[in-house]
């Protein structure tokens, strides 16, 4: 089971979706995730599930919905442009309370943007991913390993708190190619299980019982009730924080980055601390519930600055970090957006100039 | 250490191909870390196409350098688009059937192998990637030359008969890339 295997990070989040349990996958194709579909195409057969292509993004937003509420596992993905058009599905999903994953592989913005990488949904992903306020726990992978592991526990958590979970990615990590260890397959059994529990979530078809969330034609007080089961969901989340803190223990400067952009960052940090700099990062693993504490916790007498970086123009985890510091420190921006990638040499300059200016 | 490489070319050239096959066997053989990023743009059709391969034997930051140990380039788009990436010390190489510029960088070591000619040469065109992948490990032993051996019986394993001709078209490249040492 621990053999490693060498897999595309779109591939690594569809097999780790498959040995899940996932067995209904709709989806709509864009650049740069088309490896999740057409990998689902494939495998979904083979195990029993369902892959829609569907007409549009829509289209498979509301087949998900669907396919969620008579329990089973149920995924999607899309690239930023498509995930926009998923918005009203992912409202309908978060009002429904539907335990469904989306996986949104980020390429260049605003609008159709470009089909190279970038990390510019950070602001809809963990703020508004659709209308009404409701709120996902947002996953933010940095290697395929990350992919897999996280992809895996999605699903645990959209269960177990009833609530859509969001995977966010960007382009980098889902093309490339990295050994990873997969998970075990979940047994029909226990899939079918996973699907008994959570059968009675059908607002059709299935007669109301206490599971069900969604109450047809209860407009008004009805909705409001549901908004106050969500947001006491939400104030529970201060237990799912999820953040590293890298070489932070000494650092006099530190870089805030999460997924792609903190594995180029952890690379600069070791060239930089071979120099004798005290350098560390502070990184979101996930961007929602936001690790505000770690970053208010900082010790300011010590820390010098933040340097804050990420595919991203204007910056937007800033204002998170922002929010955290309270002016009590310099914050700086190192940032690419538009699909055009980080460098290790761009943040090694901004790090520099960080140095030379707070130190 | 890390070693960070870029292959590009043509479409049609087997660069994806030569980059995943590296990779691959890499990570299948050795406990070492590897990564592959393929990077292409909507509409390349007579552009160039290009991968990258990072190997290290410890955690990999980017998977995309510009500033690279190794590149490798099949076409003359390539070499120009590319050379000035490549870090004083680094090594070029160059298919020189197609690639008729004039190298002007003499700060870099320039290992120069006909391999488009050498395909055609043995009859088996598509194996240029395959004998450029033999040059490069012969010059530089990124990995040992017996890990791209099995990474090839592996690559093939479904054509069989595509094996041998593979091995035999990378040892024409470990030999130019070995001599150039």
């Amino acid at each position: 089971m621990s053999e490693r295997v060498f897999m595309k990070g779109c591939e690594a989040i569809a097999e780790a979706a498959t040995r899940a349990g996932c067995r209904f996958f709709a989806g709509y194709p864009i650049t740069p995730q088309n490896e999740i579909p057409e990998y689902f195409a494939r495998r979904m057969p083979e195990v029993g599930g369902t892959f829609v292509q569907a007409e549009s993004e829509v289209a498979s937003v509301n087949m998900l919905y669907g396919a969620a509420s008579t329990g089973i596992r149920a995924m999607s993905s899309s690239s930023s442009t498509g995930i926009s058009l998923y918005s009203e599905g992912i409202s309908y999903s978060a009002s429904a309370r539907l335990p469904i994953v989306y996986v949104n592989v980020q390429r260049g913005g605003p609008g159709i943007g470009a089909i190279q990488p970038s990390q510019q949904d950070y602001m809809q992903a963990t703020k508004a991913s659709g209308n009404g306020g409701f709120r996902m726990i947002v996953l933010a992978p940095s290697t395929v390993q990350e992919c897999v592991d996280m992809v895996y526990e999605s699903f645990d958590l959209a269960e177990r708190d009833h609530n859509p979970v969001l995977i966010l990615t960007d382009g980098v990590v889902g093309t490339m190619m990295e050994p990873v260890v997969l998970p075990p397959m979940k047994s029909d059994e226990e899939i079918q299980k996973l699907r008994d529990a959570f059968k009675y979530r059908a607002i059709i078809g299935h007669p109301l019982g206490e599971a069900a969330y969604c109450r047809p034609g209860s407009v008004g007080s009805g909705q409001e009730q549901v908004n106050i089961e969500a947001d006491k969901l939400y104030k529970t989340w201060d237990k799912d924080v999820r953040v590293e803190e890298y070489l932070t223990e000494d650092a006099e400067i530190i870089i805030a980055a999460y997924g792609i952009s903190a594995r180029i960052c952890r690379a600069v940090i070791k060239q930089l601390r071979a120099q004798g700099y005290k350098i560390g990062m502070i990184r979101p693993i996930r961007v929602s519930p936001f690790p505000y504490e770690a970053f208010s916790n900082i010790d300011f007498d010590r820390v010098k600055g933040i340097l804050n970086v990420e595919m991203s123009i204007p910056a937007q985890m800033r204002w998170d970090v922002d929010y955290a510091v309270q002016g009590r420190c310099p914050i700086r921006e190192c940032l690419r957006s538009g699909g055009q990638l980080l460098t290790n040499e761009q943040v090694m300059k901004a790090a520099q100039e960080m140095i030379k200016e707070v130190l | 250490m890390e070693r960070n490489l870029m292959i590009a070319g043509f479409g049609g050239q087997g660069v994806m191909t030569m980059g995943r096959m590296l990779a691959t066997a890499t990570s299948e053989t050795t406990d070492l870390n590897v990564t592959f990023f393929p990077s292409y743009g909507s509409a390349m059709r007579g552009g160039t196409a290009n991968c990258f391969v990072v190997i290290s034997d410890e955690e990999i930051g980017s998977p995309v350098s510009y500033n690279l140990e190794d590149l490798i380039v099949m076409n003359g788009p390539s070499y120009r688009a590319f050379i000035d990436n490549l870090k004083p010390g680094g090594n070029l190489f160059v298919n020189s059937t197609i690639v008729t510029d004039e190298i002007t960088r003499d700060d870099i070591n320039v290992v120069k192998a006909p391999v488009t000619q050498m395909a055609i040469d043995m009859s088996n065109e598509r194996a240029l990637n395959v004998i450029m992948l033999g040059v490069y490990i012969g010059y530089t032993n990124a990995v040992p030359e017996e890990v791209m051996i099995k990474g090839i019986e592996t690559n093939f394993k479904k054509k069989p008969d595509l094996i041998e001709p593979n091995i035999e078209a990378f040892k024409k490249g470990l030999e130019i890339g070995k001599a150039a040492k």
